[in-house]
């Protein structure tokens, strides 16, 4: 099994958690033209590479960002998608 | 085969001749290169020598033949899919599959065994419906069947799964089979190498070369190679192909795991598949049981086999057949699948004039084999795309026109 360590959660089973796809910078939807819309939502280069990912934590609903990269399958970065506690403040 | 075997029988000596000759070195140039030695890419390079007569063609495979997605799927050919341009696909292919142990003169073991979708909600009932309805427009021998009829022809099936999730009926396609898959690209390669076609095993494609938006030929690791038109018929390899004349496509490489049990006496001669438990499994004929899932939950390039895997589907397994908790699993491996978000192929023309695309063949890339290579052959040959894969163009998100198939198997819909 694999594990991951969060911020705040510590040590805990990636089966806890649900894939929620790439991070990718919506573009304004009031002044986007159609191909740069169809860009942004279909096309992508799906070669091998370091991404930004979200991540749902089902037991606590937290949110994280993994970087993790998609051929070795491992993940170098995890912080809170909405920097935790520091934003609620 | 007959003839074959007699011959064979009167024979003095007993060598067979070797199924592929020896390696021969790279030529200068070629009409076509094809990249991918699976079963599409063998289909493609024997319809174009067959069927339109272009034979200075080179398939380069960087594995060896039919070791990619081809020797890793289940088997299972069928046509009971839920979109007209899905239906008629793959309908086309499940014929073409009937008549190719004779055009190889090679036993691809096809057995057609019938095809269940088990139903466990009114919404899953509703949908077999609707696939039953458009199937039999097309013409095509399918519908909704009820539980004592899955009994009838399954009987070792626990129909309440445990209690858990009662099967409420199913979509029966008489037609689905099986078939052994190393054997159908073994036999469109030696069919294609009959003709002239040449087929180079671990020659990996490194680049590709355009000259003012047009294919001029493929660099490899064996050196470059002039090429007039260029296909990519790679699988999990596609994104890896596209990157490299920076064309960019909606799809994303997911692993899809598979696995089989020791061999049993025969029991079950039908291929049973529950969209709700995400499983399917059939008997193959050494009596062991292939089992299939749904793709892994994230992107990965990697044919790395999990636990989780084997654990989840065994869970789901025990409740349709309990007596499954006494096998053991024998081996497990997985496939790197190109998932598209219609879960529909992507098939054609590309913006690089000489480049074409057959891909995003996701988990039903076996079932397409022969009229991938056929639809794909006459693209190339004509370069204009086939009227049965027009709706599979990489065009269509950026039109809005998704085909939008949900017969596809083990996708979560």
């Amino acid at each position: 099994m694999k594990f991951v360590t969060c911020p705040s959660l510590g040590r805990r089973a990636l089966s806890e958690f649900t894939y929620g796809g790439r991070l990718e910078k919506e573009p304004d939807q009031e002044s986007v033209s159609e191909k740069a819309w169809t860009d942004y939502v279909f096309y992508r280069n799906g070669a091998p590479q370091t991404l930004k990912e979200w991540w749902y934590h089902r037991p606590t609903g937290i949110w994280f960002l993994f970087e993790r990269n998609t051929l070795t399958d491992r993940i170098t970065q995890v912080e809170f998608a909405n920097r935790g506690i520091e934003n609620e403040a | 085969m007959p003839l074959r075997l007699l011959k064979y029988a009167w024979k003095k000596s007993e060598d067979e001749p070797r199924f592929f000759p020896d390696e021969t070195p790279l030529k200068k140039a070629y009409d076509v290169v094809i990249i991918g030695g699976g079963g599409h890419g063998m289909a493609c390079a024997y319809y174009l020598a067959k069927e339109h007569g272009i034979t200075n063609v080179a398939v380069l495979e960087q594995g060896y033949i039919g070791g990619g997605n081809t020797g890793r799927n289940t088997t299972i050919v069928r046509s009971n899919y839920l979109t007209s341009e899905g239906v008629k696909f793959y309908d086309e292919s499940l014929k073409l599959f009937e008549d190719l142990s004779d055009d190889f003169d090679l036993n691809i073991f096809y057995s057609t065994r019938g095809h269940f979708t088990l139903a466990h909600t009114d919404s899953a009932m509703r949908t077999m419906r609707w696939r039953a309805e458009v199937n039999k427009h097309h013409g095509i021998d399918s519908e909704v069947v009820d539980v004592e009829t899955i009994q009838k022809e399954v009987p070792y099936m626990d129909m309440s799964c445990n209690g858990q999730h009662p099967v409420m009926g199913a979509l029966y396609h008489a037609p689905g089979s099986v078939a052994r898959h190393d054997a159908v690209a073994w036999g469109y390669a030696r069919g294609a190498q009959q003709r002239g076609v040449e087929i180079h095993q671990k020659t990996r494609v490194t680049d590709i070369k355009t000259k003012g938006g047009k294919v001029v030929g493929v660099e490899t690791d064996r050196g470059f190679v002039e090429a007039k038109k260029v296909i990519s018929m790679v699988a999990g390899s596609t994104p890896r192909i596209t990157e490299m004349l920076e064309i960019e496509t909606p799809i994303e490489i997911f692993p899809l795991q598979a696995c089989v049990t020791e061999p049993v006496k025969p029991f079950m001669d039908t291929i049973v598949v529950s969209g709700s438990l995400h499983v399917y499994v059939s008997q193959s004929s050494r009596g062991e049981l292939v089992m299939g899932a749904s793709v892994d939950p994230a992107e990965l390039h990697s044919t790395r086999s999990t636990l989780d895997f084997v654990e989840g589907l065994t869970d789901q397994m025990m409740d349709l057949f309990p007596f499954t908790s006494r096998l053991k699993i024998m081996r497990q491996w997985a496939g790197m699948s190109d998932i598209t978000p219609d879960f529909a192929p992507i098939m054609g023309k590309t913006d690089v004039e000489g480049f074409y695309l057959d891909a995003g063949w996701g988990t039903w890339g076996f079932k397409a084999t022969p009229v991938s290579g056929k639809t794909m052959a006459y693209t190339v040959a004509n370069d204009t795309p086939h009227e049965l894969i027009k709706p599979f163009s990489l065009s269509r998100y950026a039109d809005f026109k998704l085909v939008g198939e949900k017969g596809a198997a083990s996708v979560g819909h």
